[in-house]
């Protein structure tokens, strides 16, 4: 399960909106436990695939490795990614699958529809490795913000 | 020095999201993270030995395949080595 605010939900939807026709990127930050994803933050990350950045994404690695040292400093972990599909549903790719490497970690994917985030679906990266990965779809949970602070 | 792990290599780290070792170069602190920890190294070599091509590993903020001696860079007990998986995709 991956558990995210509505103000989170909404960044991460209105990112790929900004970016739009161009996929946009970033990474979630929060802790991990249980199966469940509980993000504290997202953050984003330029997309280096100019080549074909309206259906390719990549994060700089150096980018990465700076965002991990900003999740250490705050006691946050890696947990998760998101991308946007401009004008394609918001489900993995083959190349999504290619290309992941975060087992456990929640792979986040908002479709864009003429300028307009459309569904927005979870798929945690399951298996033990390269070998036997597989994405599971998974359960978003988005607590609204009035909800919290009660 | 300080080798920080991602969170899907850390089942294989007994949890832990930093091993410290000693060591004098790149080589040898990546060789005494999977003394300590032998099940990461299938996640990180592939069968010929060489990093998995997905697998990325900074010095500070270098990568070390860039590094001019590589493996063989001198390391100091305040520089850390990231391990950092890479993220990239699309349709």
């Amino acid at each position: 399960m991956l558990k995210l605010n509505e103000q989170i939900y909404d960044a991460i939807r209105r990112h790929g909106e900004e970016t739009y026709p161009y996929e946009c990127c970033g990474v979630l930050l929060g802790h991990s436990a249980d199966f469940v994803n509980d993000v504290e933050e997202a953050v984003r990350a330029g997309n280096i695939r100019t080549d074909s950045a309206h259906n390719r994404y990549q994060i700089a690695p150096q980018e990465l490795v700076k965002i991990q040292r900003l999740g250490r400093e705050r006691g946050l972990d890696i947990v998760g990614f998101y991308h946007s599909h401009p004008d394609h549903p918001a489900q993995w790719s083959k190349t999504d699958l290619a290309e992941a490497h975060w087992i456990g970690c929640s792979y986040v994917i908002t479709a864009v529809i003429d300028g307009v985030a459309q569904a927005t679906n979870s798929f945690l990266l399951a298996g033990t490795g390269e070998e036997d990965k597989a994405f599971e779809h998974e359960v978003t949970q988005v607590a609204a913000l009035e909800a919290e602070r009660c | 020095m300080k080798i920080h792990i991602p969170t899907p290599l850390r089942v294989y780290s007994d949890k832990q999201d930093t091993v410290s070792v000693h060591a004098t170069t790149v080589g040898e602190a990546l060789n005494a993270l999977t003394a300590k920890h032998p099940e990461l190294k299938k996640h990180l070599y592939s069968e010929e030995g060489k990093l998995r091509s997905f697998v990325n590993v900074y010095l500070n903020d270098e990568d070390i395949r860039y590094l001019p001696e590589k493996d063989a860079t001198r390391v100091g007990e305040k520089d850390a080595l990231s391990i950092i998986p890479s993220i990239a995709g699309g349709y």
